[in-house]
């Protein structure tokens, strides 16, 4: 089969601009303007590298998280992802951020991307910046660490 | 509310040209001879079309100039203002870069003499073919025009038959002859 073809950027734009606000509103609220436009400065950037078209929502979703732990991780270095933004008819990756509220940052951006976006663990990696195995034990420390969570309340 | 703001929409693409990060930038500007899509990449204005639909426009440019083609008004801003002074009457001739590196060999060298071609003034596809070193390619020449990548700008509507008549224009001929009026080449 032939690689999806890559689209011109506007039309990749346009079709993700507005779940990538909505992700980035969920994880940080009022701040996710800023996250916004630094996510997709970066996929310009990486644009030209890419090989083909496919999986262009996953790939935007990984930059986008990628953005908020490097905020997290320069605005408070040892603290927590902020409050998540809680809205009415959640879906699966909403529910997750109040739940996982309180995890080490890349523990629940892990959690929030394997079982709240279906994301496979390559792509987990990409957006944590850290191999393969990493992301599998980060999303797994994770889900230990709410299993002892909810056993203690 | 889950919609990108068009404020922050703005914000962005505006940065996406700031950051130098962008193949080709286009917007779509009104004019008397009706809405035109306008493009510029990094050399300058590569593209003008009286088709304004973008979608068409952008799949286009994105295989000839690169894949991050975004609509973003202000790098057009230069070309609109030239645009509207022309169309107001108060500007002769275009002061901007063009960008031709998706045209070649006698293709590139036709164009190169169109934009030659003084305002208010009218010429034949022979005489061009001349210029261009062919004097034998009026036809050729007729191909070319109809393919300009740039009308207006390089002005292909001063470009006549030996006759006299209009012959033909990618934007049709009503907007050939309004050109040539608005220029005072033809009475209107």
């Amino acid at each position: 089969m032939e690689p999806m073809r890559i689209p011109p950027f506007e039309t990749f734009y346009a079709e993700q601009k507005d779940a990538v606000f909505a992700h980035l509103r969920r994880l940080l609220g009022a701040g996710a303007e800023d996250a916004f436009q630094e996510t997709f400065l970066r996929a310009l950037r990486a644009y030209p590298d890419l090989r083909h078209g496919r999986h262009l929502r996953a790939w935007v979703f990984t930059i986008a998280t990628r953005v908020v732990i490097d905020e997290a991780r320069r605005t408070r270095p040892r603290g927590e992802l902020p409050e998540v933004a809680v809205e009415d008819g959640l879906p699966p990756h909403a529910e997750l951020g109040p739940l996982t509220d309180g995890l080490p940052p890349k523990e629940r951006a892990a959690v929030v991307l394997r079982y709240g976006f279906d994301l496979p663990y390559d792509e987990i990696a990409a957006a944590l910046g850290s191999s393969e195995d990493a992301a599998r034990q980060a999303t797994s420390s994770g889900v230990r660490r709410l299993r002892e969570r909810s056993k203690r309340s | 509310m889950n919609t990108v703001p068009a404020r922050l929409d703005d914000r962005f693409r505006a940065a996406a040209a700031a950051g130098g990060l962008l193949d080709v930038a286009y917007d779509v500007v009104g004019s008397p001879v009706g809405d035109l899509f306008v493009a510029v990449s990094n050399r300058g204005l590569c593209a003008i079309s009286y088709d304004a639909d973008a979608e068409r426009q952008i799949e286009r440019l994105a295989r000839g100039f690169g894949s991050r083609v975004l609509r973003s008004p202000r790098p057009i801003d230069p070309a609109k203002r030239q645009l509207d002074e022309y169309f107001e009457g108060k500007r002769q001739r275009f002061d901007l870069e063009v960008d031709l590196r998706l045209t070649r060999d006698f293709g590139r060298t036709v164009l190169e003499e169109l934009g030659r071609v003084p305002f208010g003034e009218i010429t034949t596809y022979g005489a061009l073919a001349a210029k261009a070193g062919k004097p034998r390619a009026a036809r050729a020449v007729g191909t070319i025009m109809n393919r300009n990548p740039i009308p207006i700008v390089l002005p292909c509507h001063r470009v006549v038959g030996a006759n006299g008549s209009l012959v033909g224009y990618a934007g049709g001929l009503e907007r050939k002859q309004t050109l040539l009026q608005l220029e005072g080449a033809l009475l209107a």
